[in-house]
């Protein structure tokens, strides 16, 4: 089984990563070690202390707080998004393109959808404005809860010790 | 079940199997043994494998690669360029039972839907009527069984040794036509079964490795293209002989008992193998996500024979994903809205096979997919939506439609697992929408009845990746091969001349790495005499999404031109339209045909055939793909990058990418660094000041729901999936917190809704036994 050094997986996290491991890393075996690995340059670029336990995005993760441990979804910037179990986009800034001319700022009008027939939600930080995910859906939908993850059956998995609050 | 023994032409039932059993009771026997044990057939073991892994690996691989060189070989044979070109062709190895041991590369949907084939004789005691004997062919492409459209028409040969049955092998071949009510394979006009074209199902259409006249006959006089037709059949007899050949040698060389032990514990690998892959690559939870794409029929220029499909309706496909410690998975459909009037409906085989075509692409891109990667998946699809319907009047010509737009979203829920755990290189925006279908028929330009259906879709742009860009004009979801075809052949083809072919700007979806774009030709119909076109894409809606803060690709449009005064302009020299139609906004072709042309430029990316006349215009736009990340993280040099390789219309550098951009004399355009950083900060803040709080949102859209407020066609979406689940219901009224009272029926709309009360399913004709692999 391949593995990788630190140095390859900050160029992946960098998308600098030369094509012959990037095809390596796609074409062998999984390597489990690669969790930790990204964790680890994740934790470097961030200035909080709390320890990274999901990446949800570039910019968004499921941290443990350093204060007292409690699991919640964070941004890059350090905007706290609330407890992991709850869908973060409900503590969200929103921006809805729900009529021709929002749409026609990012489309040519005949390249964008028909606001009639579907929406564009852009959720948003509201300490940074780093957009962290775009909804396409038909009005009146309900906010989509992306993932829910079962921490302890994923730490179980990666034979590692579970953080405490999960 | 009734037992018959000894009817005239038939084979005595249990007379096929050394055990004495009939097909039914051997295949049930495996159905149990797996349910008690959780293993494919009880193995606990893998006997062969462990013992002599060697000859395990050694029957794998002579069967593998035989499968893959038969196609190869026999593709050759096709003149269908759909076939030849494009690959459109798979054959597939099946043990006894109709459980797929080993697959060639190809169209790989189809290593379930000719198991479901195969599955269906064996319930349906064909064994017994018509009989199943050596040299026997069986031809299959109804929709009913499991068949995704009926242009993909499969020949099946059973494999016989010393007497006994000992396999199965499909070939398939995506055809140009099926004599439906629209021309080409993947038509629409039609609405019900009863205009789709010809369905076989799995009839005898040969004996003693001979196709029988009867069926010659009938089937050519069925189809616009026959020539196609009966090419592409040799194609598949020819290389399902190759392969049952490689299967009698194998057994030669490696015994009966080793090949048959293998043909079993192959699938348990397989499910070994998937389960594995879940438990290497995934993170296990609860992944909720959602698809759409729009049925715009209410149009003038949609044509159809019946008043109450002239509706416009939305596609829905809610997902909910469960990773379950044990590493098996479910995906239940909940909440999919209601099959319909239309050729987009699609069967739960289908449905779930398309799957594994996407899964191979990176959950287990592997050549080792077989059935067991069925057996380690839970599928729930409710009986009565688009995916399951309840009613046999149900029309699949285009089931693509559908299927590809609701398999975009999984790829957003696998993502998020290979995100979470690293494995960048794995992710996956979504695929575009792979269309549009430029479709048609007539008289072409050899004076003959022809029916066409480009398959340029086959490269479309593909999703961004979560450390590069997509690839652009590269690939379809359907088909992992991915080829545009050589322009020659397409003019040989169709009579079509090409006026330009480009990659078509702004395509992708933004992002911090962008969808792949897709790409654009312009056509010049020459040399027909009676030629018909339509559209078939997504034009109203997009069916992608993009994934952590990337953008939808571009949605549909259509042009058309006619009156364009071409051929004069021609012979006088004058400008002529090119490929490129760089803003659709902005027209420029019109520049360059007669001012008095009719010219159809709008979001109707539906249509039926319409009259096209030589020098008439038709420009086929095929999809990009979605993005990755927020636009603001891309790097500035990919920026200018894009607007230098004409990707990137400057307008929405500067709007979406927030970057000062500028143009030299030479024309290239150049990123100012330190203005740029400037103005994405700004950009922040802007985004900031012009966004409300979620909940502040909610309310006001509460408000709007409160008054029914919407287009008629999400309200039909809407109450459609609402009447099949009160689940879904449910959940949407509690996340709204709308009044216990409250309800909306598809009946206060005031549109027709054939189908919705009154529907009869397949399953209530007489003597007719479905096979069903799903939960419903
Ligand atoms: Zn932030």
């Amino acid at each position: 089984m391949a593995t990788y050094t630190k140095k390859q997986v900050t160029d992946l996290v960098h998308g600098e990563l030369d094509w012959d491991s990037l095809h390596r890393m796609l074409s062998m075996p999984k390597d489990k070690e690669r969790y930790g690995q990204f964790i680890e340059v994740l934790q470097e670029q961030v200035s909080w202390k709390d320890r990274i336990i999901l990446p949800l995005g570039p910019h968004l993760f499921i941290v443990e707080s350093a204060k007292d441990q409690a699991l919640v979804t964070k941004c890059t910037c350090g905007h706290d998004f609330g407890d992991y179990r709850q869908n973060w986009k409900l503590n969200a800034l929103i921006h809805v393109r729900d009529s021709e001319e929002k749409m026609s700022e990012v489309y040519p009008k005949l390249m964008a959808p028909h606001t009639e027939w579907q929406v564009y939600r852009e959720y948003l930080c509201p300490t940074c404005g780093t957009l962290h995910d775009v909804e396409a859906p038909t009005p009146w939908y309900p906010v989509i809860h992306d993932f829910q993850p079962d921490l302890k059956t994923f730490f179980d998995w990666m034979e590692m010790p579970a953080p405490a609050r999960a | 079940m009734t037992i018959m023994n000894n009817i005239a032409d038939g084979s005595a039932v249990g007379s096929l199997l050394q055990s004495g059993l009939s097909l039914n009771d051997h295949r049930n026997l495996i159905l149990q043994r797996t349910q008690e044990s959780g293993y494919y057939n009880g193995l606990e073991n893998l006997e062969l494998k462990e013992s002599d892994p060697i000859a395990y690996e050694r029957i794998f691989s002579k069967l593998r690669a035989g499968l893959v060189s038969s196609r190869e070989v026999a593709k050759k044979i096709a003149a269908s360029p759909i076939v030849e070109q494009e690959g459109e062709l798979c054959f597939t190895l099946y043990n006894v039972a109709g459980d797929c041991i080993a697959t060639s590369t190809g169209i790989i949907i189809h290593v379930g839907t000719m198991g479901a084939a195969i599955k269906y004789m064996i319930q349906n005691n064909w064994e017994a009527n018509p009989g199943i004997n050596p040299g026997d062919m069986f031809t299959n492409n109804d929709c009913q069984i499991g068949n995704v459209h009926p242009c993909d028409i499969a020949t099946i040969v059973p494999i016989f040794h010393d007497g006994n049955l000992v396999g199965w092998v499909g070939g398939v071949t995506h055809v140009i036509d099926v004599g439906a009510v629209g021309p080409g394979s993947m038509s629409n006009g039609q609405i019900q079964r009863f205009g789709d074209g010809v369905q076989i199902t799995c009839r005898k259409t040969g004996v003693n490795d001979t196709p029988l006249r009867d069926w010659l006959h009938e089937s050519q006089r069925n189809v616009r293209t026959p020539k196609y037709w009966i090419l592409d059949e040799k194609t598949r007899i020819a290389g399902c002989h190759m392969i049952r050949d490689l299967v009698e040698e194998t057994i030669r060389e490696e015994g009966i008992e080793a090949y048959e032990q293998f043909a079993m514990e192959v699938i348990e690998d397989g499910r070994r193998g998937l389960t594995s892959r879940i438990k290497s690559m995934t993170i296990p939870g609860t992944y909720k996500t959602v698809a759409f794409v729009d049925v715009p029929y209410a149009h003038e220029d949609v044509a159809v024979p019946s008043p109450f499909a002239k509706v416009d309706t939305i596609m829905h496909a809610p997902c909910e994903i469960t990773v379950k410690p044990s590493a098996t998975w479910r995906l239940d459909f909940e909440g999919c809205s209601r099959w319909g009037w239309h050729t987009y409906n699609a069967n739960p085989v289908a449905f779930t096979s398309g799957i594994w075509v996407m899964m191979t692409q990176s959950l287990v891109p592997t050549e080792r997919i077989n059935d067991g990667a069925r057996y380690a998946t839970e599928f729930r699809l409710p009986k009565g939506t688009w995916t399951n319907p309840d009613d046999r009047r149900t029309a699949h010509a285009d089931a693509w439609h559908f299927l590809v737009s609701s398999w975009s979203s999984l790829w957003r829920a696998v993502s998020r697992s290979y995100f979470g755990r690293g494995y960048l290189e794995e992710v996956n925006a979504g695929n575009s929408n792979p269309c549009n279908w430029l479709q048609g028929g007539g008289i072409n330009q050899e004076g003959e009845i022809h029916a066409v259906n480009s398959f340029e879709t086959a490269a479309c742009g593909t999703g961004a990746c979560a450390v590069k860009d997509g690839l652009n004009h590269a690939a379809a979801i359907w088909n992992p091969e991915g080829d545009m075809g050589d322009i020659e052949i397409w003019e040989l083809a169709e009579p079509l001349l090409y006026m330009g072919r480009t990659v078509k700007t702004n395509s992708g979806g933004y992002g911090k790495y962008r969808g792949g774009l897709g790409f654009e030709t312009l056509r010049m119909v020459w040399g027909s005499a009676d030629w018909t076109m339509f559209f078939m894409g997504n034009g109203y809606m997009n069916s992608d999404w993009g994934l952590m803060g990337g953008y939808p690709s571009a949605t549909g449009y259509r042009f058309e031109a006619h009156d364009t005064d071409l051929l004069e302009r021609i012979k006088e020299g004058m400008s002529l339209p090119q490929g490129k139609d760089l803003n659709p906004d902005m027209p420029e072709f019109e520049k360059h045909i007669s001012p008095d042309a009719r010219v159809k430029r709008d979001k109707q990316c539906i249509t039926t055939e319409a009259i096209f006349e030589n020098g008439d215009l038709y420009l086929n736009y095929l999809r990009g793909g979605p993005g990755f990340g927020d636009p603001l993280d891309r790097e500035l040099e990919a920026v200018a990058e894009d607007l230098n390789q004409n990707y990137l219309l400057p307008e929405y550098a500067e709007k979406v990418y927030a970057v000062v951009i500028s143009r030299d004399e030479d024309g290239v355009w150049h990123v100012d660094e330190q203005a740029s950083i400037e103005r994405r900060l700004q950009k922040r803040r802007e985004r900031i000041a012009s966004a409300v709080p979620v909940h502040q949102w909610m309310e006001q859209e509460r408000e709007r729901i409160l008054d029914l407020n919407a287009s008629t066609q999400v309200k039909q979406m809407f109450a459609s999936s609402f009447a099949l689940s009160s689940k879904f219901l449910d959940e949407f009224k509690s996340f709204w917190d709308l009044p216990e009272e409250w309800e909306l029926l598809e009946e206060s709309l005031g549109i027709p809704m054939f189908g919705a009360k009154h529907h009869m399913d397949l399953s209530e004709l007489p003597d007719v036994h479905p096979v069903i692999m799903t939960e419903q």
